[in-house]
């Protein structure tokens, strides 16, 4: 990566013990923020990415020159106001756009770590990011908000922090990794590891690297991202470029060459040990069973302000899951807000262009700021 | 704001932790807020609605009062407002039941099917009545389960339900209902509002 001085990145000085046992020292972070700091220190916002986000939230990602994952949401006047709020972004441990992960180099040997990389956990990364705070001398947060595995990490951050956030904000998320999603994942994994080029992990001295079986790891996970109804709709059975079937296995559907241009475009931005570890830590994260299966006691100590979020088309982290974690906030008295967004765009609908989403965290997120 | 309003927001003291069942587009959470310093949650079927209370600054959570009360703990909340939905819910005993669970006092609002202008409405015209409270034809009517302000009270008494206060509002007037006024309450009011405990 050439571009790797447009990358912020600050040492973490103090060891991080990891679930797996092994305790990490001198790890980089790798950030970009958004917006100004006030002088109260009061409006700082910490958005969490997803499994294949990074730090470059929105405008321009100065790595792949494409739109930040969440620019139809972050930016000036936009639902996370930048000219009001400064927001945090970084990129998690584990990844791939600077912050301590497999590609790094291992100083025992020399090359990088590959699959002798610590296998992390959404705590592991929560506590590597909650460091961000001393970082930039904030004592408590305006706000967390995150989808997916963002939201994931939202949840384990209020647990783990109950009075560094003032809200918090899931996003399309889960408490708990379901089988199906533990399914999917394991589908990817399987996808890059049978590809003759991982080498078990050790590729990166290689000229070659695993891109088919990222590639189709990421076409698998694309499908999941999307509803039925959304891809019958774009796709149907419209025809790539011809106007007949041709008997043969060139991508004669539009939706084949759609998923292989998605799983292209992906290989030259993301590392395959990466997507193997960061999987990982999704399936490894079951919030309840940190609380000898008690979700609520997650959130006992928090007197932050919870604003829940779903999409009626997301199959893969469901309004009932989301609604478990309403439950179990309502259950202990917490201040909690849930609305489900009517959308057609599936899990990916937090990233999209969905008006009553957006008005609804805008709305949200300035009301709880002029009541502070 | 109706007087319906007022007069729910009048029972209600100063402090206190309120949920808000059905709260439409959060009107009277936001008096309670603002005038009451309540602690104010609201449940809401309608998306719009729910998005409405949020531009609002409100907690609200979009759920189904038959479905979704039974999340909340015992006695959680002071008080539970009801308003004008009961007659709504296919199993209204239940809702009551579920209201009185989750607060330690309900509030809960019907409109009257007993006032004078439901009665010459079926009795005249014979068809289903239609009033500024109960504006639907019976064929897209919301109110499955209708009762009067006597029904309430004979319902009450029944299952053991304490009722310390039950008003009537005709208008703009708002007059106490009791046992030696049932009859004429029943009437005259097109809403009846009850406090009640078990």
């Amino acid at each position: 990566m050439n571009a790797e001085n447009n990358i912020k990145t600050f040492i973490v000085k103090k060891p991080l013990k990891l679930d797996c046992g092994k305790t990490i020292n001198e790890f980089p972070i790798a950030y970009e923020t958004y917006g100004s700091l006030n002088k109260n220190k009061d409006n700082a916002i910490l958005v969490f990415h997803a499994l294949t986000g990074d730090q470059f939230v929105t405008g321009q990602n100065p790595i792949t020159n494409k739109d930040g994952w969440w620019s139809y949401a972050v930016g000036p006047d936009k639902a996370i106001d930048t000219k009001k709020y400064f927001v945090i972004c970084a990129n998690v441990m584990g990844g791939c756009m600077g912050s301590f992960g497999p590609s790094h180099e291992d100083p025992s040997t020399g090359t990088a770590f590959g699959t002798n990389f610590p296998v992390i956990t959404i705590n592991d990364m929560v506590n590597a990011q909650y460091n961000l705070l001393d970082h930039f001398g904030i004592d408590k947060l305006f706000s967390i908000a995150g989808g997916s595995m963002g939201g994931m990490q939202v949840l384990q951050f209020i647990s783990n922090f109950p009075d560094k956030a003032k809200t918090v904000i899931p996003i399309a998320c889960t408490s708990s990794h379901s089988a199906q999603n533990i399914a999917f994942n394991e589908l990817g994994r399987q996808a890059i590891t049978a590809d003759s080029n991982w080498k078990g992990g050790d590729y990166s001295s290689e000229d070659t690297i695993p891109n088919k079986g990222l590639a189709v790891a990421r076409m698998a996970a694309h499908i999941t991202y999307l509803s039925k109804k959304g891809l019958q709709e774009k796709f149907g059975r419209k025809l790539q470029e011809r106007e007949d079937l041709k008997f043969g296995f060139d991508a004669d559907f539009q939706i084949e060459s759609y998923l292989r241009y998605q799983g292209s475009v992906f290989v030259d931005r993301f590392d395959a040990n990466s997507y193997l570890y960061i999987t990982r830590a999704m399936d490894y994260f079951d919030l309840a069973k940190q609380y000898k299966g008690k979700l609520s006691d997650a959130f006992r100590a928090t007197r932050a302000k919870f604003f829940i979020i779903s999409f009626t088309s997301d199959w893969l982290y469901p309004t009932q899951e989301n609604k478990d974690i309403v439950i179990a906030l309502n259950s202990i008295g917490a201040d909690v807000g849930f609305v489900e967004i009517e959308s057609d765009k599936g899990h990916d609908s937090f990233l999209l262009d969905v008006p009553d989403f957006l008005s609804a965290l805008k709305n949200f997120l300035d009301k709880s700021y002029t009541e502070n | 704001m109706k007087n319906e309003f007022q007069v729910i927001a009048e029972l209600i003291e100063k402090d206190k932790k309120v949920l808000d069942v059905g709260c439409g587009d959060g009107i009277l959470m936001q008096f309670l807020k603002n005038n009451k310093n309540t602690n104010i949650r609201g449940l809401e079927i309608s998306k719009s609605k729910v998005q409405e209370c949020i531009a609002k600054g409100l907690t609200v959570i979009e759920g189904n009062a038959e479905k979704d009360l039974k999340q909340f703990p015992d006695k959680s909340f002071e008080y539970v407002v009801l308003s004008q939905t009961l007659q709504a819910f296919l199993n209204p005993e239940l809702v009551i039941n579920e209201l009185l669970r989750v607060g330690k006092k309900a509030i809960v609002t019907i409109p009257n099917f007993g006032y004078w202008r439901v009665r010459l409405h079926l009795l005249i015209k014979g068809t289903m009545p239609i009033t500024k409270t109960l504006p639907d034809e019976w064929y897209n009517t919301p109110n499955i389960h209708m009762c009067s302000i006597k029904d309430f009270f004979y319902f009450a008494k029944s299952r053991n339900i304490k009722i310390f206060k039950s008003l009537a509002i005709n208008n703009q007037n708002v007059s106490i209902v009791n046992h030696s006024n049932l009859t004429i309450k029943n009437f005259f009011a097109d809403l009846g509002i009850f406090l009640i405990e078990k």
